[in-house]
This record gives C-alpha cells, structure tokens and sequence, in this order.
C-alpha cells in the first residue's frame, strides 16, 4: 500500500516515490506558470508605468497603427491553431499535429513581421522610439511591443522545438506535457498582446 | 504512478529533451560535475554560501575604507594604494568619486549579493529539499544555472571595480538622471553599464531560483508534510521566493527602460537637463517614475532579505529553547501579512519626493500598519524564549541577536514611517541607522545563525564554540556601536553619501562620534575574521558532527552525517507530526527525551500525544480500511 516501500531508491536515482499532499501538476508546468507570472509582473509595471506618464503632463495623441489591428488577428488564429494542435495530440492525430504547429509557427513569423509594419506605420506617423523628436508615451508603444515581440521570439524557438518532436513522432496522446505547455505559453503571449492592444486603445 | 515518473523526468528532461524516461545516472560523478556545474542542490548551496561569504567580506572591506574617510578625514591612505591604486589621490586621500562608488558597491554587494542570493540563495537550496523530504529540487539544471548567473553577476560587477572611470556611483539606487546620463559622473559611464548587466544577470538568477523554490514546495513534499507542519524555515523560504517572484520582473522592466534612457536616446525617466549649460534633447520624461519601479521591488526586497533570516531564527530558537514555537500560525499569518503589505508601502520611500501630501498620509497607514505583523513576529520570539530551557549554541545566541536587531531597528521604522517626520529624517544617517539595524544586521545575524546551525549538515563536521562565542559577542556588541550613535547623527541633519563633513561648522560637532563609530565598525569587521577562521579550518579540521547534533526535529537530521545525491540512501521519510514538539509532557513515557522528530508516527507516541493527534490516529486507521487515501490533506 506505501508508495516509499514500493521503490526504494538508490544514492543515485532522484524519484519521487513518498508524494502525499502534493499538487497534481508536472513540476515543469508548474514552473512554466510561474514563469509566466513574472513575465505578467514585468508588463504589469511597463504598463503602470505608461499610466503614470499618461495622466501627468502633456502626452503625446497619436493613433494605433492600422497593422495592430491586423496582427492581433493573426495573434488570435495562431491560438487556434495552437489549440488545434493541441486537441489532435490528444486524439493521436499525427498528421494535423504536425499541419496545426506548422500553420502556428508561421502565424507567429508573421505576426512578428506585422509588428515591424506596425513600427514603420508609426515612424510614417511621427512617433519615434528615441530621439529628440520622441515622447516618453511615443516610446512606449515601441517598448510594449518589443518586449512582447522577444517573447514571441522564445515562444517560436518552443513551437519549433514541439514542431521538431511531432515530425520524429514523438508527440501522441500519451506524451502531451510538451505541446500542452508550448500551448500555454503560446496562449498566454496571445493574451498578453491583446492586452497591451486593448490597453493601447483605451489609453492613447 | 503516474506521480512517480514526474519527478524523475523533471530531472531528467532538463537534460535533453530525447532522453525522457531514461534513468538518471550519477554513479561516477567527475570532480567537475560533483564540485562544478553540480546540479545536486546541497552542493549548489554551498556555492552560493561560499560566494556570498566572499561578497560579504569585499562589501565589509569597503565600509571599513569609507568609515576611515568619515571618521579620520586626514588620515593619509597613502599604505592603501597597493590595493586602491588611483582611488588614492596624490596627497593620500581618498579620491572623492571613489568615496560614492564604493558606497553604492558597498550597498548594492550587501543587499543582493550577500544578503538575498548568500542568504535566500544558500539556505532555500540546502534546506527545501531536506526539510520538505525530497531528494532534490524540482529542476536540478534550473538550480545550476540559477547560481551560475549570480555567478556571471558576480563576475560583472567584480570587473567593474577594474574600469578607469571606476564602478557605478550614484547610490544602490540608482537614481536617474545620475544613473541615466553616461556623462554625468564618471561612474555614471561604464560602470552603470556594467551595474545593469549584472542586475540583469542577477534578476535571472534570482528568477530561476524562485520557480525552483516554490515549485519544490508546492509539489515535491513528502507524504504527511501538509503546509500546517511545514518548518518555518520552509513557509518563509517559499514566502520570500513569491515575493521575489513578483517585484523582481518589476526591476527588470526599470532597469529595461533605463538602459533604454542610456544607450539609445529615449526620455523615460528625463527632462529638462542641462550638463555644462547645454540643454539635452530629453524631453517628458520623470525621475520620479524610476523611484516608483525600483521601490516598487526595493520595499518587497528588503523583506526578500529578512523573511528567510526570520524563518531560520524560528527554527532555531524553538529547538534551543526545547519549546514549541509560539504561535506557529501567527508566525505565519504574520509572514503573509508582510508580504502582502510589503506591495504596498513603497512610496514611504518618496515622501519628500513632492508627492501630495494626502496620498503621503495614505501611504502612512499602510507603512504603520506592517508594525503589527513585526511585532507580532518579536512577541513571539521573545514568548518563545520565556521560561524555556535555553540552550545557548552560537547560533542560539546569533538568532537572539537578529530579535533584538530586528526590534530596535523596527522602532525606527516607525518614525520613519510618518511622513511629517520623515522630512527632517529623509536622507539623513537616521535612516541609515534603521535600516543597518534591521535589515543590514538582523539578516546578517539570520544567516550566521544558519550557517552556526546547518554547518554539520553542510560539511558533516562541528564548527567551534568557543570562536562561536568570541565572534557574536564582538559582532553583537560592534553592530550596536555603530549603528546606534548613526541615530544621533542623523537627528542632528547629518546627511547620508556625503564625503566629509569637516568643511561645513555644523559637521565638526559630531567629528569625534563619527571617530568613534569608525573605531567600532573596524574592529567589528575584524571580528569576522574570527568566523572565517572557524569556517574554513572546520571544513576540514573541525570534530566529526553526531547525526542530530542539536537534537531537532526536522527531516534535514534523519539523513547520514553526509548526506550524498538524493540525500537519503533508503526511503524518505513519511512526516506524522508538525516540526516542534519540543519538550512535550509525558514523552519520557513514550520512550523520548525532550523531542520527538517529523517523522515519528502518533501511534508510537500513545503516552504523550494529546486529544486530538489520537484522534487523528483513529481516523487514519479508519481509512486505512477504506483504501490508501490516508496521506490526504487534513
Ligand atoms: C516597522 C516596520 C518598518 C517601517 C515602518 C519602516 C519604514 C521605513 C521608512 C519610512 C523608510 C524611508 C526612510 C527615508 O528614506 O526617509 C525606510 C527605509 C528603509 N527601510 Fe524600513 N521600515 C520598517 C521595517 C524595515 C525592515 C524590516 C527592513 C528590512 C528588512 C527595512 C529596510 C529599510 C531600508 C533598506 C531602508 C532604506 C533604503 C534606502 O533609502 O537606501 N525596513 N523604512
Ligand atoms: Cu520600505
């Protein structure tokens, strides 16, 4: 009945036998939530900060550039896919995990490459990142973004790395914690844009 | 069994994602992988121990060469060039930019070098996975790379105190528009530069670590170690890594944005400067917005700091006191308290920053309110202690110490906490003072205290006493002479990060307290060699440690005298009972002294368990019969 007699381990194996009250969570999709709250403390702050510049003084006006638009749509279809994906792992579906995680990872490039767009639309408008010619406000946008767009970036390289597993086969409906967390990761930086998107157009 | 896969492959997978349930073999560690890039969280916090105690005598050092400029202003320092070089100008003083930049070394070395990643650092790697009965963190490789960061870190800021231009000097702080303009002061160039990619390595190892802790505790408990018997080093371990986990990203996304101000023109935190009468284009930007980010983790930080120092002092006094610890959920309510509370009192940082006067009493409140869960916390410590059967090990008395520290720099805090008040005091030696007490020393005193205590465990050999003895009476006495008199100094208007005082009238009336304080500050720093001493021959020479040498009750004392990878060669051990029954009636009947240890069930114990822990015995004999549910929460 003890699970600890069951398995008794040697000097150099490292299991877990004896687990009573812990969480039925994987360690690794635990830490990958906590990970995702420092990133979310992170964009807390950049966006309290923005507030604070926002409300006090004169911020610069200017418009969301029209491909903000356009990317958040993209950001959303990936998500879709990504589900997608994720749903044929779980039925064993080899063929469309691998056509679902292809058609997220290029979303994703393009949604990175509308964020370049998106950048030179707000150079045409004249809001700079830096220089004499910018505002704190102005430099926001630019922040927002790029720091979301590195994130992007991390998630790409864990598409990629899940990509690489379901072309060697070795993603199926018994092996899902990878494609679940790349799933929660690739979700979360969906959540994470539209929430800056938003934030952007109530406050600019 | 799903379960018991996961714990395997969370090290295992670390490695390589092809190997995924493959057995993790360790049989013949190589000296690099045993001593090196060890991913064995004993070994790990030992580094971390080891570079943080290498840190903490750099950072005394260096308040030894300021405390020589403040007390003996014309002292010549010619003799210390052969160390400082060029810091030592031509007539044998100190050179006066240098006097900032080892200030700003001097506080920014102990507040995250020393004192979060030597102390956090140290003791949540050794002792989460002993206390909580796992063979070893969640992820192994996370916990090596976390302390190879705060050793890039390290390495970074190391070199900075090499450049020309000298290391960072505008404060542990670093305020803009001295942090944000290279061609502000000459630390202001490389060495900010430098300061930044440090912190930034820093934050990620601190990040690293943090997920570390709290994943470990949350999932790698041993059966029976509900969070209501965790040891209170565990609940402040896992307190201090939430906080950290929260108010770390908040300093990266400010020193994202300085860094930003710095190399690429943006006006975040600028405006309206001039350097030599010529404007700069920065336009719009505000220095007070950095104050808000960086004390928005500064704040959590300093408790980031203490909590893991109360944490230790509870464990250690409830075992020398052979009690149970008083109010073991008030210790912990106390500590949710503080670190809820420590979110929002940051701007008692920025009273004089011209904030409005009422958001200032708002945030008064809340700052006077964290006086309530401290004192809690003191009560408790000092109820503890009552009528206790006191045993007075080094770290007994070290812990001790910290409750004393912790108090009479709290005090303090709350004058400060007043806004009205804090004008006059804002910037003066009198915060220095409190903040020196209760968080300098206190936590210095938390981690000599663990390192007193878990040295056994650590190294399977004692330290000695008699130096234990010889080494907290000079520190204990040398802290209280030199911060205490800082008080006066500070009500007097004496303000902090200045180079001398002998030029203005009003600084001479206090030329010999400062003396004094500087006397007091060199032979307390001299007293750590005494501790070095001890530490080091220990290591090697010290008496074979006994397997529980302070008879306590905790899992860390039921592995061998040397614990190796996986820390207990059988089974772990299953926990029946919270840490602290000390000194229980009637546990001679049952065959113990004054202890009885986690992991010894109730059922053995039939003479000394009160009511309810028989009642508990009845129902789990009652689920036994209804299936192996039995180690489910109660
Ligand atoms: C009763 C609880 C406390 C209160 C009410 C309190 C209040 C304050 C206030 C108002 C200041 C700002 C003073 C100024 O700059 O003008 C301050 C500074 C400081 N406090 Fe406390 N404090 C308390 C406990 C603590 C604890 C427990 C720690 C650390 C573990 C701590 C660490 C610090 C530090 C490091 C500073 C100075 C930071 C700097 O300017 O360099 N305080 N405290
Ligand atoms: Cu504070």
């Amino acid at each position: 009945m003890k699970v600890n007699k069951l398995n008794p381990p040697t000097n150099n194996t490292i299991s877990q036998e004896n687990k009573g009250v812990a969480l039925s969570m994987h360690p690794r999709k635990f830490a990958l939530w906590l990970f995702i709250v420092s990133i979310t403390m992170m964009f807390a702050a950049l966006t309290s900060a923005y507030i604070v510049k926002f409300t006090e003084g004169q911020p610069l006006v200017f418009d969301i550039p029209i491909m903000f638009w356009i990317t958040s749509v993209v950001i959303i279809v990936s998500s879709l896919t990504m589900h997608l994906a994720y749903t044929a792992a779980k039925k064993n579906n080899t063929k469309n995990i691998k056509m679902f995680m292809t058609i997220t990872s290029v979303l994703g490039v393009i949604f990175l490459v509308g964020q370049w767009y998106a950048w030179a639309e707000l150079v045409q408008a004249g809001v700079f990142f830096a220089g004499s010619k910018s505002a704190p406000t102005g430099s926001f946008i630019y922040v927002f973004s790029g720091v979301h767009g590195i994130h992007i970036i991390s998630g790409l390289v864990f598409l990629l790395i899940t990509l690489r597993l379901a072309f060697q086969n070795k993603i199926n409906s018994e092996k899902t914690s990878v494609i679940e967390m790349c799933a929660t990761y690739w979700h979360f930086l969906d959540i994470l844009w539209i929430y800056l998107f938003v934030f952007l157009l109530l406050n600019h | 069994m799903e379960l018991h896969n996961h714990g395997q492959s969370a090290v295992a997978e670390a490695h390589t994602h092809d190997h995924h349930h493959d057995e993790h073999e360790h049989h013949e560690d190589g000296f690099i992988r045993k001593y090196i890039f060890s991913e064995d969280h004993k070994t790990i916090a030992k580094q971390f121990l080891i570079l943080g105690l290498m840190w903490a005598f750099m950072g005394g050092a260096m308040s030894v060469i300021f405390r020589l400029q403040l007390g003996f202003p014309d002292f010549n320092l010619e003799w210390l060039r052969p160390i400082l070089g060029t810091w030592i100008n031509e007539t044998g003083k100190l050179e006066q930019e240098k006097y900032l930049a080892l200030v700003t070394m001097h506080g920014t070395i102990m507040v995250f070098f020393v004192l979060t990643a030597g102390l956090s650092g140290t003791f949540s790697n050794f002792l989460i996975p002993l206390q909580v009965g796992a063979r070893d963190m969640a992820s192994g490789f996370m916990n090596m790379l976390s302390f190879w960061f705060f050793f890039l870190a390290s390495v970074v800021m190391f070199t900075s105190l090499f450049l020309e231009t000298g290391p960072a000097s505008g404060g542990w702080v670093i305020y803009p528009p001295l942090s944000a303009l290279p061609e502000a002061v000459p630390g202001s160039g490389a060495g900010m530069t430098y300061w930044l990619i440090s912190m930034a390595l820093f934050i990620v190892s601190s990040l690293l670590g943090g997920i570390n802790y709290i994943t470990t505790v949350i999932n790698m408990r041993t059966k029976g170690l509900s969070f209501a018997r965790l040891p209170l080093t565990i609940w402040a371990f896992f307190l201090t890594a939430i906080i950290g986990l929260l108010s770390f990203p908040v300093l990266f996304a400010a020193a994202l944005l300085l860094i930003f101000d710095r190399s690429m023109g943006t006006s975040f935190f600028l405006s309206d400067i001039y350097i030599g009468g010529k404007a700069l284009h920065h336009q719009g930007g505000s220095a007070i917005l950095f104050q808000h980010l960086f004390w928005f983790l500064g704040h959590p930080e300093v408790y980031i700091v203490l909590l893991p120092a109360l944490g230790i002092t509870s464990e250690i006094i409830a075992t020398n006191a052979r009690k149970p610890i008083f109010g073991y959920r008030a210790m912990v309510g106390s500590m949710i308290g503080i670190g809820v509370l420590s979110f929002i009192v940051w701007a008692h940082h920025m009273f004089v920053t011209g904030m409005n006067p009422f958001l200032g009493t708002i945030f008064m409140l809340l700052t006077l309110i964290i006086a309530v869960p401290s004192a809690v916390k003191a009560f408790n410590y000092i109820t503890t202690l009552w009528k206790g059967n006191i045993i007075f090990t080094p770290a007994m008395l070290f812990s001790i110490g910290l409750v004393s520290l912790f108090i009479s720099g709290g005090v303090t805090g709350i004058v400060l906490g007043n806004n009205a008040l804090d004008i006059q005091l804002h910037d003066t030696y009198f915060v220095v003072a409190h903040f020196h007490l209760v968080m300098g020393s206190a936590s210095f005193f938390g981690m000599m205290a663990g390192v007193y205590h878990w040295f056994p465990k650590m190294f399977g050999r004692m330290m000695d006493d008699k130096l234990g003895y010889v080494h907290f009476w000079l520190t204990f006495i040398g802290v209280y002479l030199v911060f205490f008199p800082m008080h006066y100094i500070g009500i007097a208007g004496f303000p902090r990060r200045y180079y001398s005082f002998s030029t203005f009238d009003f600084g001479k009336s206090y030329a010999d307290l400062n003396m004094f304080i500087s006397a007091a500050a060199i032979i307390t720093f001299s007293a750590q060699a005494l501790f070095a001493f001890n530490f080091v021959y220990s290591i090697f020479r010290g008496r074979l440690a006994p397997l529980n040498p302070w008879d306590s009750n905790t899992l860390e004392w039921t592995t061998p005298r040397v614990p190796g990878h996986g820390n207990w060669p059988g089974a772990i051990p299953t926990v029946h009972r919270w840490p602290y029954d000390y000194s229980k009636p009637d546990a001679d009947k049952d065959g113990f002294t004054d202890f009885i240890p986690q992991h010894i069930p109730f059922s053995q114990t039939p003479n000394s368990n009160f009511e309810h822990e028989n009642d508990l015995i009845a129902k789990q004999e009652g689920k036994k019969n209804s299936g192996d549910n039995e180690h489910k929460h109660h």
